[in-house]
């Protein structure tokens, strides 16, 4: 069945002509149709668009020498601008919101022929753990119905994991693609800050955002970053040698490879099935070659707090644009502020609202220096620490999720909920590259092993991921119920 | 979270009431009253840093620390006023409608 297919083995059924375009497109298409309505991965879907677009990759692949990913279908994130395509960032305040320009990895995709599905779900404005702040209803996992599939990136990761589409993209804040890659069972790479051009991706705390791949394996995540890479005038913190290249992604070796798990990634916070899944990949991976050791980095048990302190500050200036003038219903009121506050009071869901709270607490005059000062310079604390970590070893290793997927609706403390962040906030905060990939079952859910490198250690990250994938020794593994 | 640190980063409904200005988020009675409960319960949280000692660490504003990003100083295409207007909620004459702020 194509939909079972990897996206390399579709780009090479492709390009021998075995397969065409058209076939493949109508083939995810009538999957979606069937099967969307158990998953609510998708919010819109781009039945014509896909299809011309269809059409024209074919006559790149005959033309011969077309790009990689070409004539492959990719769900995308519904905060990632698709200029006369509905972006809504799962929100009542952007319901009907069709952009009128593409963001710079909408337009690699299309230029590189790459066929966009639809638009995925997500947690409101990309801001949960667990894609159940969606203002357009949650997501189901594959792996079970009845639980979440993490968020925010919930419906690109149940794309991939659902067969609803061979490749998907996510942004990751605070772990939005790495987190719901774990618990959905697929892989999610978050490349370094400033790789991926963040032009169009509607903005929720700037300095932490960054687009990347889902995919069933490292090697399909692995063509998607090449893909989207690269560096974008129009984005200022754009690195000026941002494109990722991925030609020797099968030359990576366990041998001599140094990991470090902190102290701090296996607390008790840590299931302990997880725990024992995590260790079994990890003694795998000695017994191939690589060293593992126990080290300390002890500013990670700050980092949920200073996460959750600069994440809404920023949101809550960036968020300060959807007022009702330019885009967006107005709800009026009596004078032009009474509109502002009527428009967003009653257009924002609760937990936008609590950010865009807590970042205006955060900033106000006289809580500026012991909130946002003070969580900008743990975060230097932060990065110097894993920084200088990086001097011995190649990977800080550790869960990505200290739990598997948890029931829909079964987590209703929001401190334990944003602690859930724990393991995926670090790389976000120093800009690192960090990467998911399933290493085994826990209660029959997936578990997410995470790497997180240096500054650009984004292709040998993908190279050394590859070769751990193989170590791990085994094929995707579908989720029972497809 | 013990209640001694909720007590003592206890923020008021007067100081919520406050905050929904700044962020003009028009809220609810039992909006304002759910969002005191969970600001201060964040704010126990954050208790935490406060106790950290970080005496001379210098702030990190960005992921990636980049200086002087330049572009040329030249005209490039840009949206039309059709389309820049199409998402609005009220226009006219080719411009935005806003609400009225000077009276006469």
């Amino acid at each position: 069945m194509i939909t079972q297919l990897t996206a390399a083995e579709i780009a090479e059924q492709l390009r021998t002509k075995k397969l065409s375009a058209r076939e493949v497109t109508e083939a995810f298409l009538s999957r979606i149709n069937s099967e969307n309505e158990k998953y609510n991965a998708y919010l819109s879907v781009d039945k014509a668009g896909a299809l011309a677009a269809a059409d024209q990759a074919q006559t790149m692949l005959d033309a011969g020498n077309a790009p990689s990913l070409c004539g492959v279908p990719i769900a995308v994130k519904d905060n990632i601008s698709t200029k006369g395509l509905k972006t809504t960032c799962a929100s009542k305040i952007l319901e009907n919101y069709v952009p009128p320009f593409d963001a710079s990895t909408t337009i690699s995709l299309k230029n590189q022929g790459s066929i966009i599905l639809g638009k995925t779900n997500l947690d409101e404005f990309a801001m949960g753990t667990t894609n159940e702040n969606s203002a357009f209803g949650p997501v189901n996992n594959p792996w079970d119905p009845d639980r979440a599939p993490g968020g925010s990136s919930g419906g690109s990761a149940v794309a991939v994991s659902a067969e609803l589409a061979p490749l998907s993209l996510g942004s990751d804040t605070g772990g939005s693609i790495r987190f719901p890659a774990a618990l959905c069972g697929v892989v999610g790479f978050k490349p370094t800050y400033g790789r991926v051009s963040r032009y169009g991706l509607v903005a929720f705390a700037s300095s932490l955002d960054q687009i990347g791949p889902f995919g069933k394996t490292v090697e399909d995540a692995a063509l998607l970053a090449e893909a989207i890479s690269g560096h974008d005038p129009l984005d200022s913190t754009s690195l000026p040698n941002a494109k990722i290249n991925i030609a020797n992604l099968k030359s990576g070796s366990m041998k001599g490879l140094k990991l470090g798990i902190p102290d701090e990634l296996f607390g008790p916070e840590i299931d302990d099935q997880v725990r024992e899944v995590f260790e079994l990949a990890a003694e795998n991976l000695v017994r191939q070659g690589a060293e593992v050791r126990r080290i300390s980095l002890p500013s990670i048990k700050f980092g949920v707090t200073t996460y959750y302190i600069i994440a809404p500050a920023e949101a809550s200036s960036n968020l300060a644009r959807f007022d009702g003038v330019r885009f967006g219903p107005r709800i009026k009121a009596d004078g032009h502020i009474e509109t502002f506050m009527a428009t967003r009071g009653e257009l924002f869901g609760p937990e936008v609202k609590l950010r865009i709270m807590v970042g205006t607490y955060a900033l106000s005059s006289g809580y500026y220096d012991a909130y946002y000062h003070r969580a900008q310079q743990v975060r230097g604390l932060m990065t110097t620490e894993f920084e200088k970590a990086y001097q011995d070893l190649d990977y800080i290793i550790s869960p990505t999720s200290p739990i598997v997927a948890p029931q829909l609706g079964g987590i209703t403390d929001q401190i334990a909920l944003k602690a859930l962040d724990l393991c995926t906030i670090p790389a976000n905060m120093g800009g690192f590259p960090s990467i998911s990939i399933p290493c085994g079952l826990a209660y029959d859910l997936p578990v997410g092993f995470q790497l997180t490198g240096p500054i650009m250690g984004d292709e040998k990250m993908l190279q050394d991921s590859f070769a751990i994938e193989q170590a791990f020794g085994r094929d995707y593994r579908r989720p029972p119920i497809l | 979270m013990s209640e001694a640190i909720i007590n003592l980063m206890s923020i008021s409904m007067d100081e919520v009431r406050n905050v929904a200005q700044l962020a003009r988020l028009e809220l609810s009675e039992s909006e304002l009253m759910s969002f005191q409960t969970q600001l201060n319960s964040l704010l126990g949280h954050f208790e935490d840093i406060q106790n950290l000692d970080v005496t001379g660490l210098p702030a990190k504003p960005h992921a990636v620390a980049m200086q002087n990003v330049f572009a040329a100083d030249k005209a490039h295409k840009s949206l039309n006023r059709d389309e820049a207007l199409a998402n609005s909620a009220e226009t006219k004459a080719g411009l935005f409608i806003v609400p009225t702020i000077i009276e006469e």
